[in-house]
């Protein structure tokens, strides 16, 4: 239709005026240096790039690799096992287990974090079980810690990995469960031969979708972790909000985003090998 | 009503496995649940409403909500439009301007929202924008476009192209061919994209967070600040008010037509089962 390309215009300039141009601003920023009281200097250089690899960092960014990496494979390995149980139940408790979720998940984070504070808390109803009990502990160290944040980001993310592994269960076809069962496999058996295969595009989508907006998160470090579990989300924030360095801060999201751009194609690239190869 | 193919059990450890990640979704939030209503007063429990009834005596508590809500109202509006705008605009065409549409609506979704954040907070600054509700409005459209946009476009895929080949047939315009073939047809996707926008603008907090003014937060950047400042009944009010406002949200949701658009493409035989089931 004729009238199609006219339609475009508006959504472009939004897009270019608000995505494109925004994302340019930062590349040039992290070229630039901080000034006195926190203003851009706009002499331009490598330096904050060099900056970002020190020592103290890059133990930052070490650290977020790490959790982003265990948060994602606690979250296909769980993953995995959820979605088959889901796709085999009767189709009933199916659309509950999809409704049981997709409800926390659609839950606004920060409250989800509240309330997991509030369970852990002192006076919360963990603490009160543990000194009934008569155990010791540090009632701080409780309420803020790594073991903590992981059960924050797993629970958050849990979902982007369950629900693509949930459409591929789906699409299935059990009979061939059943066929390999009848010839005599195992349930190990069934797994690695028959189910993993048909779920490598959805477990793909999976870790994408988990590591991507793990690598960059915030609010569950900020809110469970303490000040002591900085994070790359959390070190940006800092470069923004508090020290005011931009430079330093667009630099360091460059880098979060040349990361997860190669751990995409990194992905993507393995799912096309392995395709071919099948 | 054919009966839907056997698919053989799981093994006992995945189906444990299910329950207990379902089990610890929920004691945290059935916890604050009952904290809202079970308060101690001198070592004693007692069961009280009166919390929920600060909640909405809280001259800041409803500040916050309503810059929430014009904030979701406004931005959800004017990302529905773009988005059904960008879907007709990108509908079975093919050229250099649905590329860079598709490729930038790509962009935006897969941008680390922290990024996202951020970015827009540095272009505020060159373009020496005030900061406030309108710059929160602006960010939230842009955040929310692609998702509004995805959600006609599966629709749209969906139409029976015999729809517009008859009505051109019949000598309509492309204007009349839109107005009164397409975009009735595609009601229950504007509502479901507008719906989507406006949960995801209402449950944001780190865009918010970046690019607000003083003094003017939404109820969850409100909730983050209280919530540093320590756990008090009124916040597990507020909290278990916000909860429920979800849930309901979620079975009504459910039950609407807008949430089947999403469920049916790609998953078409799964729905049919269901209607099957359920008739």
């Amino acid at each position: 239709m004729r009238l199609a390309p006219r339609l475009l215009v508006a959504p472009f300039l939004w897009f270019a005026f608000f995505v494109l141009i925004p994302l340019i601003i930062v590349m040039i920023v992290s070229l630039a240096q901080r000034g006195p009281y926190g203003i851009i200097q706009w002499t331009f250089g490598l330096q904050n790039y060099f900056n970002a690899f020190n020592l103290r960092y890059s133990g930052i960014l070490v650290e977020s690799l790490k959790l982003a990496s265990v948060t994602s494979l606690i979250c296909l390995a769980l993953g995995v096992l959820i979605a088959w149980a889901m796709a085999t139940a009767d189709a009933r408790l199916r659309s509950f287990y999809v409704m049981a979720l997709a409800l926390p998940f659609l839950t606004n984070l920060i409250i989800r974090i509240y309330a997991i504070r509030l369970f852990v808390g002192v006076d919360g109803p963990l603490q009160m079980t543990l000194s009934h009990l008569g155990i010791n502990f540090d009632p701080y160290a409780f309420t803020q810690n790594k073991v903590l944040v992981l059960y924050g980001m797993v629970t958050t993310y849990l979902p982007f990995m369950v629900f693509p592994l949930y459409g591929a269960f789906e699409k299935f076809d059990f009979n061939l469960v059943e066929a390999a069962q009848d010839l005599g496999a195992n349930s190990l058996q069934v797994f690695f031969k028959v189910l993993l295969p048909n779920l490598k595009t959805a477990m793909g989508t999976g870790l994408i979708l988990v590591f991507v907006p793990a690598l960059g998160e915030y609010v569950i470090p900020d809110l469970l972790g303490g000040a002591k579990n900085m994070l790359l989300g959390n070190l940006i924030t800092e470069q923004f909000l508090k020290s005011r360095d931009w430079p330093m801060g667009s630099a360091l999201s460059v880098i979060l985003m040349a990361i997860l751009l190669m751990f995409s194609a990194l992905v993507v690239l393995l799912r096309k090998r392995t395709k071919h190869g099948a | 009503m054919a009966h839907e193919k056997r698919r053989p059990a799981a093994p006992l450890v995945a189906k444990v496995l299910l329950i207990i990640t379902i089990v610890f979704l929920y004691v945290p939030i059935a916890v604050m649940l009952l904290s809202a209503v079970l308060v101690r007063t001198e070592g004693e429990l007692n069961f009280t409403f009166k919390y929920f009834l600060e909640v909405f005596q809280d001259e800041s508590l409803m500040d916050a909500l309503k810059n929430s809500f014009i904030v979701g109202l406004g931005s959800s509006l004017l990302a529905t439009i773009l988005g059904t705008l960008a879907a007709l605009g990108l509908h079975r065409q093919k050229n250099a301007m649905t590329f860079l549409v598709h490729g930038l609506s790509l962009l935006s979704l897969i941008f680390p929202e922290i990024v996202f954040a951020l970015s827009l907070l540095s272009w505020f600054f060159v373009l020496k924008m005030e900061l406030g509700l309108f710059t929160v409005v602006l960010a939230h459209i842009s955040f929310t476009l692609a998702f509004a946009m995805m959600t006609v476009l599966a629709r749209l895929a969906s139409l029976d192209l015999s729809f517009e080949e008859a009505a051109k047939d019949l000598g309509a315009s492309d204007w009349q061919i839109y107005r009164k073939i397409i975009l009735p047809l595609l009601k229950p996707a504007i509502l479901g994209g507008f719906i989507l926008s406006f949960l995801l603008s209402f449950d944001d907090f780190l865009i918010t967070y970046f690019v607000n003014g003083v003094g003017q937060d939404t109820l969850p950047v409100k909730l983050y600040s209280s919530m540093k400042m320590g756990i008090t009944p009124k916040l597990n009010a507020l909290s278990s008010l916000m909860f429920l406002m979800t849930l309901s949200g979620l079975i009504f949701f459910f039950r609407s037509s807008a949430f089947r658009v999403f469920f049916e493409q790609g998953r078409g035989k799964h729905a049919e089962e269901r209607k099957e089931i359920s008739q």
